[in-house]
């Protein structure tokens, strides 16, 4: 059940990287958390699987797709011209994945593991989520609306900003 | 025995508050206030120093403890003032003097418009050479002694407007720093003797006292270096190239500082450290050598001289000459003695000569002078007591002091010095007659359109030299010897403080060498008398005649360029060549490489920021690896 | 048997792809979904952890990371529209105004 999932993940992955077309490399990332939502369920976080579907697939990617569409963003044919970059980038990786096997091949627990009542259900999550970390999730509320606000901000058009000295003159 | 005199710091501290009010108010008060508060000063600190003289105990002296000054580990020095016999017939003299030389300037200075600015410096001098001449140690008396040498400086270039006169009054300050040099460098060996023999004082009475346990060879040391210093401020060989100079300051400074006190403050403070040239007689030697040496020097080049104010100058080098052979035969006592009379009849002659400067306009050249005595009578009968007085003619103040010098110089038995002296006594009767012919006697020879605006000076100046002239004349009857009837007040007014001279000899032999003196003396007038009378210009015939020789002899033998080219333009080389590899070359190029270090360093940095956003990612991710590498590899380990 | 050993690999390999797009690509959008696979693997490694230890915060961290990482990816989006009125483009080497 994991590796067939794991190659889809790598593959789409791999997708979204190499693709030449924007909106091409758009699909392959939805692809891509798809499958990363269908390896949260067989890990026990339901409630997160169906919040990277909702939230990232659609919402985010949905985003994604409008900005590229708005910009009318093209092929470039002259992409992936660096190959010093590529080499470099090869190199970081092949020292990553070995760092990272170092550590890994220490082995972990096992996933299927003795997990407690409704682990991964909506109560639990809101039960750490408005206990534990009560605060960071109000400062997170305040974070999305300086983000909505500053998003706004910075995507208005310049004609629409009227002069703010200006006072109607009451009749 | 000694008490204790808490007025004795008034004696200072006096003509120092006319400084302050001088400095302070002088501009804004009228002429006559600023002359008054410093005519006033001077003779209140006259005063003071009579009561201390009528207070002196019978075998002591008069203690100022004024002030706890240093106190720095073992050494302790005091701002002490001792009014012992010595010291207060100096501060008499100094103030004496002082006050109707200040007196003298009222008149003097009447058309200069600075006035408050020169009775300021005046007072401010009189003050520092009281406290050198009352200082109870060493470092009290250097204070004075670079005052009176600061007062000295401002004086000279008083009217420094005059690139020249300005000049002047800095080459004094420079050549006389030279010689404080010596002197603290004394000081300072002194110091490290005498604590190193468990006294840590620089105390005079202290110094005296030990000077037999420091060792004849640091004793002789501690001398000679002493004894530069007082070649710069008493202007002997070779330290004297100053003096001439200095006569570009007012003719009164000239009188007060250059004849009568500052460069006499050398010949003191050796009479004060007796004890310790006693001990150092190689020390003495040398002191009388080179006195003598410079008095005949001085006197050769005073008879070449055609500038007046030159003519007492090379007599002033000339006549210390005589103190320092007094004081290096051991006879402080008439060295001290000569000191006064040549305080009286110098300064008479500096005034004199200020006199004629005054009423001719400025003019100070003797070969544009001549029969003044019919328009300047007062002038010309006080000059001719004065000159009278220094050619040493017996009665007048000057032959009591300098016989005193000659026959002690003899009866030590310093044959070489004494011939000197003598032969030097002789010239000095010429030149001196022979500045007062010229100026004086015979025909006028100057511009006969200044010939009407001649005339006598007035009271404020004439007055000052008429006292002085008296003072010539009759000063020396203090000091008239056994053989001639008298017995000595001065010598042994003194004798306490500086120890007796005593003089083994026959009464024929001290005749015989008095009268010789007094024949050369005499023989050197007539001669000058005879010459010039007859021909005014001898000087000029003279001068062809001997070309070369003339030339030498007048330009003081061209020691100045000597020292302009060794050590002036050695100082200047050097000081070139650390500019151009030291300041320039090293410093400079360390600072400026520095920045340039710098801006090559960030050039090559800066190539980093390729404004590429995934150049930026790729320094991230190698710095992301490198971190967790090294953490990685901490935990495996 | 599936250990986490598995996942956490996989989450390994997904960040280097995400890595590698970031540093590779040219057009900035493409750039910005690296970015976003980077914090999905981010988010898989801290889902297998919870996992591991029977415990929420884990899965409470993600819900955080998928927080920020849409209000990131909206402001960031906004950015680019604005630049790209600027400059009208969006490929990374010709927005080198920072360059030295």
């Amino acid at each position: 059940m994991f590796y067939p999932l794991a190659a889809v993940t790598v593959v789409s992955a791999l997708a979204v990287i190499t693709a030449r077309n924007p909106v091409r490399s758009a699909m392959a990332l939805v692809a891509t958390l798809a499958s990363l939502a269908v390896c949260f369920v067989a890990l026990g976080a339901h409630l997160v699987a169906a919040l990277q579907i909702i939230v990232y697939a659609g919402a985010v990617m949905v985003l994604f797709l409008f900005v590229i569409m708005l910009l009318n963003v093209q092929e470039d044919p002259h992409e992936g011209g660096r190959t010093g970059l590529k080499v470099a980038a090869a190199a970081i990786g092949a020292a990553l994945a070995a760092l990272f096997g170092t550590v890994l091949l220490r082995g972990g627990g096992s996933v299927e593991g003795a997990w407690p009542a409704g682990f991964g259900t909506t109560r639990a999550l809101a039960r750490v989520l408005f206990g534990d970390y009560l605060v960071a999730f109000e400062l997170t509320s305040v974070l999305l609306l300086v983000a909505v606000v500053g998003a706004v901000v910075l995507a208005r058009h310049d004609s629409d900003e009227s002069d703010p000295g200006e006072v109607e003159e009451p009749q | 025995m000694v008490e204790s005199a808490a007025y004795l710091r008034f004696i200072v501290l006096v003509p120092l508050a006319g400084t302050v009010f001088n400095v302070l108010l002088g501009r804004r008060v009228s002429r006559a206030v600023v002359a008054t508060v410093a005519c006033l000063a001077v003779a209140l600190a006259f005063a003071t120093s009579l009561r201390a003289f009528f207070s002196l105990p019978a075998d002591g002296a008069l203690i100022d403890d004024a002030y706890s000054w240093i106190r720095a580990g073992s050494l302790n020095v005091d701002l002490a003032l001792v009014g012992d016999r010595l010291s207060v017939l100096m501060c008499l003299i100094v103030t004496g003097v002082g006050f109707l030389i200040h007196v003298y300037s009222i008149g003097y200075m009447s058309h200069d418009s600075d006035v408050a600015r020169y009775f300021a410096y005046l007072n401010l001098f009189t003050a520092s050479m009281l406290l050198l001449v009352l200082g109870a140690d060493l470092p009290v008396m250097f204070i004075g002694w670079e005052g009176v040498g600061l007062c000295s400086y401002l004086l000279i270039g008083f009217w420094y407007e005059d690139v020249e006169k300005a000049k002047a009054g800095m080459k004094a300050f420079i050549v006389n720093r030279v010689g404080d040099a010596g002197f603290l460098l004394g000081m300072f060996l002194l110091f490290w003797a005498m604590s190193a023999h468990g006294n840590a004082s620089l105390r005079f009475a202290d110094i005296n006292a030990a000077a037999p346990s420091l060792g004849v060879a640091t004793a002789t040391a501690v001398a000679l270096l002493l004894f530069v210093g007082a070649t710069g401020k008493s202007a002997q060989i070779p330290l004297f190239v100053w003096l001439p100079d200095a006569m570009a300051g007012p003719t009164p400074v000239s009188a007060l500082i250059h004849a009568a006190t500052m460069v006499t403050a050398g010949v003191y403070m050796i009479a004060r450290l007796h004890g310790l040239y006693a001990f150092a007689p190689r020390a003495l030697h040398l002191v009388a050598t080179v006195g003598a040496l410079t008095a005949l020097f001085a006197a050769t080049v005073a008879i070449t001289q055609n500038d007046i104010k030159k003519v007492l100058a090379y007599s002033t080098i000339s006549q210390l000459g005589y103190m320092f052979v007094g004081l290096g035969v051991g006879a402080y006592a008439a060295a001290i003695f000569h000191l006064m009379t040549h305080a009286f009849f110098k300064a008479l002659l500096f005034l004199c000569a200020g006199s004629v400067i005054h009423a001719m306009g400025g003019e100070q050249d003797i070969r544009k002078m001549g029969g003044l005595r019919h328009l300047m009578p007062t002038t010309s009968l006080t000059f001719l007591v004065a000159t009278l007085a220094i050619a040493g003619v017996p009665g007048l103040s000057g032959f009591f002091s300098k016989d005193e010098i000659l026959s002690a110089a003899f009866t030590g038995g310093h044959y070489g010095i004494w011939i000197t002296g003598v032969a030097t006594a002789g010239l000095t009767a010429f030149y001196m007659t022979r500045l007062l012919v010229l100026t004086f006697y015979g025909v006028y020879r100057g511009d006969p359109l200044a010939y009407g605006g001649i005339h006598e000076s007035p009271a404020s100046m004439t007055i000052p030299l008429s006292i002085l002239a008296v003072l010539a004349a009759v000063g020396g009857y203090v000091g008239v010897p056994a053989l001639l009837g008298g017995h000595n007040a001065l010598g042994s007014f003194l004798e306490p403080v500086l120890g007796s001279h005593e003089a083994h000899m026959g009464a024929v032999v001290e005749f015989g060498l008095m009268a010789s003196s007094v024949a050369l003396a005499l023989a050197g007038i007539w001669l000058a008398v005879v010459l010039y009378t007859a021909a005014p210009d001898a000087d000029e015939q003279l001068g062809r005649r001997m070309g070369g020789a003339y030339r030498t002899v007048a330009g003081a033998y061209f020691v100045d360029a000597l020292y302009g080219r060794v050590f002036v333009r050695g100082a200047v080389g050097w000081g070139r060549a650390l500019w151009r590899w030291v300041d320039v070359g090293l410093i400079d190029a360390l600072v400026n490489g520095t920045g340039t270090a710098a801006q090559r360093l960030s050039a090559s940095v800066r190539r980093w920021a390729t404004g590429n956003v995934a150049d930026y990612a790729m320094s991230l991710l190698v710095g992301v690896v490198a971190l967790v590498g090294f953490l990685v590899l901490q935990g495996l380990g | 048997m599936i250990t986490a050993a598995h996942y956490l690999a996989l989450s390994a390999i997904l960040f280097f792809i995400g890595a590698t797009g970031v540093v590779t690509r040219r057009n900035l959008i493409v750039i910005f979904m690296s970015i976003e696979i980077m914090l999905n693997a981010a988010n898989l490694a801290f889902v297998a952890a919870a996992a591991i230890l029977g415990k929420m915060d884990g899965q409470t961290i993600v819900f955080f990371v998928m927080t920020v990482a849409a209000a990131e990816a909206a402001v960031g989006l906004a950015v680019m529209i604005a630049l790209f009125r600027n400059v009208e483009t969006v490929k990374a080497d010709e927005v080198g105004a920072l360059r030295w």
